[in-house]
């Protein structure tokens, strides 16, 4: 019998394509806040020096990728993975997977794809979408962050599995390939994992830029930009804050909420009423992200823009740190069988 | 967040989707609700608009004044920086920075020009003419 494939939408991509094709190969217990929990998706780190659009250089997650091959391994499934070289080569392997009938995630560029608005097409090269069919010459599309599937022509599919610049995807595909059976205990297990992971990524990374500490090395940085960057650029700095941790796919605010739901649904896999208590904990980081986002919208707005607005700003960012870091504490404590 | 907080906001996002996002029901609960788009993203990303149509205005001054080649003007036009031009080009940054200058660009070859035009999605005649 032929498998249907269903489309799922996520609130971050990876996360997304990750569940939707578990989902394909027979594993219905999967959701997205457990994709992203046992991947350990949630992460931080300020590169220093670096710009990226003019703008600061920070990410709110872990390296793509990492989400779907953390969490496929704690589930013994076996994954493929393919880059080319050659385009036709990599047009010829994407169409013999389609014609198998094999739904496939693909990276892609975002800069040239059509269904995006434009004003969201910056050359950002990690976002993630799966094809599952091909009709009348169009690819079809099933994109997480949208509500409905979608589909490419032959020629905008190319452009965007072969976007140029960083984490340029060279026509990067993926699929599960072998999925067997996967036990409740298995599925606890990758949770506990994905918990101990996170709490060491965030508590414990080396160096001030990563982790909890590198919120605080970005308070720091607000604090000095008014002076060094002039309050206009200053203000542009905070407005790609905002967009990096807001914006779909990435998130801040988004990230804790989605990180505070796994830690509910861990709950029913690992009986530790204590994963709770921490899973409010995270709910109000991701709510003081927010405020910190209103915070500093009102600064790009132009209606506050003195040094006590950005001092405020980062007062918020020295809170958050310090209330993930106690969650992260407790998280790496606590006995979890 | 709890889901009658959930902004529903104009945004350019909403031509193609509404975002999901997860939020807490009256149980307490974790659940998932859509959002049209919130003000303080939208603002962020005008900004940014802004910021982009200026920096290719100044391109564009700087290309009719004589002090810069096309090439700059087309990498800000396309809103790219020097990694995502080296990435379509594979010429290395400084190269570029090179044949931004007005001389130099004057005695680029066909060949290298034909790869900008690519990489700009333009066609050669439109990056060798540009005036400003």
């Amino acid at each position: 019998m032929e498998k249907e494939f269903k489309h799922i939408q996520a609130a971050h991509c990876e996360n997304g394509v990750a569940t939707s094709l578990l989902r394909y190969h027979g594993l219905q217990f999967m959701t997205e806040p457990l994709a992203f929990g046992m991947g350990s998706g949630i992460f931080y780190l300020h590169i220093p020096f670096l710009t990226i659009s003019n703008g600061p250089a920070i990410t709110y997650r872990s390296m793509p990728g990492w989400i779907f091959s953390r969490t496929c391994t704690a589930l013994g499934v076996k994954v493929k993975r393919e880059k080319f070289r050659s385009e036709e080569a990599a047009v010829k392997f994407l169409d013999q997977k389609v014609k198998e009938g094999v739904p496939v995630g693909c990276q892609v560029g975002v800069f040239n794809l059509p269904y995006f608005p434009p004003e969201y097409r910056f050359h950002f090269n990690a976002h993630n979408l799966i094809v599952y069919g091909k009709e009348n010459g169009n690819y079809l599309i099933s994109d997480p962050v949208m509500e409905t599937v979608t589909h490419l022509s032959e020629e905008d599919m190319l452009k965007v599995r072969f976007a140029k610049g960083p984490l340029a995807p060279k026509g990067h595909v993926y699929f599960p390939e072998q999925v067997g059976i996967v036990t409740d205990e298995m599925i606890k297990k990758g949770i506990i994992k994905g918990i101990k992971r996170s709490s060491r990524d965030m508590l414990h990374i080396p160096g001030n830029i990563g982790g909890v500490s590198g919120i605080k090395y970005t308070a720091k940085k607000i604090r000095i930009w008014r002076d060094k960057l002039g309050p206009r650029k200053a203000g542009l700095y905070l407005g790609q804050i905002v967009r990096m941790q807001e914006e779909i796919g990435t998130g801040g605010g988004g990230f804790r909420f989605l990180f505070a739901a796994f830690l509910e649904q861990a709950h029913q896999y690992v009986k530790q009423d204590q994963l709770l208590q921490i899973s409010e904990d995270f709910t109000k980081a991701g709510d003081l992200w927010r405020a910190s986002a209103v915070n500093m919208g009102r600064i790009y707005k132009g209606r506050l823009n003195e040094q006590k607005d950005f001092d405020e700003s980062a007062d918020l960012l020295m809170q958050i740190s310090d209330i993930e870091k106690q969650a992260f504490i407790k998280l790496s404590k606590i006995k979890l069988g | 967040m709890k889901k009658e907080e959930l902004p529903q906001d104009e945004s350019a996002l909403a031509s193609m989707t509404r975002e999901l996002m997860y939020v807490k029901d009256k149980e307490g609960k974790y659940t998932t609700d859509l959002s049209t788009g919130w003000d303080v993203k939208k603002q962020a990303l005008d900004n940014a608009w802004d910021d982009i149509k200026e920096r290719t205005e100044e391109a564009r001054k700087a290309v009719a004044n004589g002090e810069k080649s096309p090439i700059y003007y087309f990498m800000e036009l396309r809103i790219m920086d020097f990694p995502v031009l080296s990435g379509y080009t594979g010429f290395w940054a400084f190269t570029i920075k090179r044949h931004m200058k007005p001389n130099v660009f004057k005695s680029l070859s066909e060949k290298k020009l034909q790869i900008y035009a690519k990489a700009f999605d333009v066609s050669v005649e439109e990056l060798k003419n540009f005036k400003g």
